[in-house]
């Protein structure tokens, strides 16, 4: 679209002119709050915010206050990498949160290499954001090799035999089913079917009934809370029943709970963070001044277990700024290798991680497996 | 076995609003030789005005439906009366022009108001679905098989049975003859674009409770009336009706039986195929409006 890069060319000079202001460290977050992942991205939006007040009312970071430049990648890859690149080039912001999707993330990292601009990503979990070579991206959400190898001592004592795939026909869902399918293989579990579905598909009704056909035990699922509601109610709608967990952590159970209702009864999820118990997280502390914090704000509790990567994206940001001693691009990088603190969901400390002398960083943090019974989220006794 | 009877059923579930949405959009660029692009975001404020009388403001869910198509109704009057009528003469282009930024409007609009985060609509059936032997069915999705055949019936109905009708098939004859004999034609043209929009609002208003509210819902949904307008052949109401469940079974066995991934593209190489083998759609032959 040429002329659509002028405009946006022209509309960038002008702004270039009043963007460069000095008084404040601006932090881009590039993240979806429309379409197919609004919800998910909206949640992290506000734990950013929460973040960077927190920050800003101890006295901000160099003596300066932290202002977010918050922009809509709309769910899509190809707006997620425009966000960013107006991000950097109109913005000037020295560092970046996001993009939330694995596909989102990995269509904005050419421009990280480009205008060596690093970005913190707090969702995503496509293993290819950190073994691609690409020194800018440092990672807090556990890549799905990861997630699948916490995973892997439960495999027995759930029993599983045969498991079948439905997962998101993207980079999350796909890189999701071939780490999972990989370690059950290695456990001696049968991998059967692998279905896909669009991220913007409301019917998998298709799918479903492909799958209820099947003589697996298990399917695993691996996409983001809006359709795994619709996905639970139309199980219950063809009488499919059988064990069902999901993967990603971004599933935010209590709005399962509340939308799909009885029809998430029994199913079983990957989560990243535990807000039921908070006694139980790394840091109880932060933990419950987090949620408090979120409830007074009016937000819904559904939303914490999306939020609070938004929230240690942040101050994972804010502690790398603070080490580099100055708000640069460059010094920022070098500095995310040196930041280290207890996140909600365990430490964060970034490890290096893809090919030598340009490795990304991957910090590890701890994924919990959760149930829904009776209407409730617990942690089941195995 | 199971698994083919399961996918037959969800086809005619998934059919009748596929129809219901067709119909619509068929009606009004038959009679009106208009392309309507906001044909999605009227299925979009139909889901909407639907969540907002049940979730919001607590009205009976039987009772909102109607409420909802009549919503349909008086937007789409108002975007005849306020957008096409002016541009009555112009060329194709003008109004497909000025119904794409009605339609960006409307969409921006419901993101406006509404946020980005989708919106569950309680519905009233039990959770447990109907068992028929081997197969299952939602009592919802038997709900929404129901109200969109009735309203295919009634569209039908109004058509080929009322005097209204009668003047939207001689409007579509030849506008000018039917202005002669005393047609009304402008009320024609408003009356006919009110009732294809409170069809793709009515559509909107079944399905919100099957899946979630979200303002970009009517860009697949829009998408898919295409589809099946060209399917059935442009103009043509029994066309339209029969495309829409060609189309869901070509998604259902398309996904069942060859890949998931593909299967809002399976409606669309359909289409390639008709407009190679058969340009005018497949019942283009039989006699249109009606």
């Amino acid at each position: 679209m040429p002329s659509r890069f002028t405009l946006t060319t022209a509309i960038l000079l002008v702004l270039a002119g009043t963007a460069a202001r000095a008084d404040t460290i601006r932090i881009g977050v590039n993240e979806p709050l429309t379409g197919a992942f609004a919800a998910s991205g909206t949640y992290v939006v506000n734990g950013a915010r929460i973040a960077a007040d927190e920050i800003n009312a101890k006295g901000g970071v160099l003596g300066k206050k932290l202002e977010l430049v918050i922009e809509d990648n709309k769910s899509n890859p190809t707006e997620a990498a425009a966000v960013a690149e107006k991000l950097i080039t109109s913005d000037k912001t020295p560092v970046m949160m996001g993009a939330w999707g694995s596909s989102l993330t990995l269509a904005v990292m050419p421009k990280l290499a480009e205008y060596e601009v690093p970005m913190l990503v707090e969702t995503s979990s496509s293993g290819k954001i950190t073994t691609s070579g690409n020194p800018y991206v440092f990672r807090i959400s556990p890549p799905s090799a990861l997630e699948a190898e916490t995973f892997a001592p439960t495999v027995a004592k759930l029993g599983l035999k045969k498991v079948d795939f439905l997962v998101l026909n993207n980079d999350f869902g796909r890189g999701a089913a071939a780490d999972f399918g990989k370690m059950l293989k290695e456990k001696g579990v049968t991998v059967g079917l692998v279905e896909t579905m669009d991220q913007g598909a409301q019917d998998m009704s298709a799918q479903l009934a492909k799958l209820k056909a099947s003589d697996s035990d298990t399917i695993m699922i691996t996409s983001a809370v809006d359709q795994l509601v619709l996905l639970f109610k139309q199980m219950s709608a063809i009488g499919l029943k059988k064990r069902v967990i999901t993967t990603g952590g971004s599933q935010n159970p209590d709005q399962i709970i509340a939308q799909a209702g009885s029809a998430a009864e029994g199913t079983m999820h990957l989560t990243t963070f535990l807000p039921w118990l908070p006694e139980k997280t790394p840091d109880p502390k932060a933990t419950e001044g987090f949620i408090s914090e979120w409830k007074k704000r009016g937000f819904q509790f559904a939303g914490v277990t999306e939020s609070f990567r938004g929230y240690d994206g942040i101050r994972a940001i804010a502690q790398a700024i603070e080490k580099a001693g100055s708000a640069e691009p460059a010094s920022i990088t070098k500095a995310f290798w040196s930041v280290d603190f207890t996140g909600l969901n365990g430490p964060i400390r970034f490890a290096k991680s893809g090919p030598a002398g340009k490795e990304s960083g991957q910090s590890k943090p701890d994924v919990y497996l959760i149930e829904i019974k009776d209407g409730r989220v617990a942690v089941p006794t195995l | 076995m199971d698994q083919l009877i399961q996918h037959l059923v969800n086809t005619l579930i998934l059919g009748g609003t596929y129809a219901l949405l067709g119909i619509g959009l068929t009606l009004i660029f038959g009679i009106m030789n208009v392309v309507n692009f906001t044909h999605g975001a009227l299925y979009t404020v139909g889901a909407y005005v639907m969540y907002l009388a049940v979730a919001a403001l607590g009205l009976n869910f039987f009772l909102a439906l109607p409420v909802a198509i009549l919503g349909g109704l008086l937007l789409g009057a108002a975007i005849e009366l306020l957008l096409l009528r002016p541009f009555r003469g112009s060329d194709i282009d003008t109004t497909m022009l000025v119904m794409i930024g009605a339609g960006i409007v409307l969409q921006s609009g419901t993101l406006w108001i509404f946020g980005g985060v989708a919106k569950a609509i309680p519905s009233p059936f039990p959770e447990a679905p109907l068992q028929l032997g081997p197969v299952s069915v939602s009592w919802l999705r038997l709900f929404v098989l129901g109200a969109a055949l009735a309203l295919i019936v009634v569209t039908y109905a109004l058509i080929n049975r009322t005097k209204l009708g009668l003047a939207m098939r001689a409007a579509f004859q030849d506008a000018d003859t039917a202005a002669l004999m005393g047609v009304n034609v402008r009320l024609v043209y408003t009356a006919t674009f009110a009732l294809g929009s409170s069809l793709a609002a009515a559509a909107g208003a079944l399905l919100g409770p099957v899946y979630v509210v979200f303002p970009q819902m009517g860009g697949l949904a829009e998408l898919k009336a295409f589809a099946i307008v060209i399917l059935g052949g442009l103009g043509n109401l029994k066309g339209a009706a029969i495309g829409g469940f060609i189309l869901a079974l070509a998604e259902e066995l398309g996904a069942g039986y060859v890949s998931s991934g593909y299967r809002d593209a399976m409606g669309f190489l359909i289409i390639i195929a008709v407009l190679l083998y058969k340009p005018t759609g497949l019942f283009a032959k039989a006699e249109r409006i009606g």
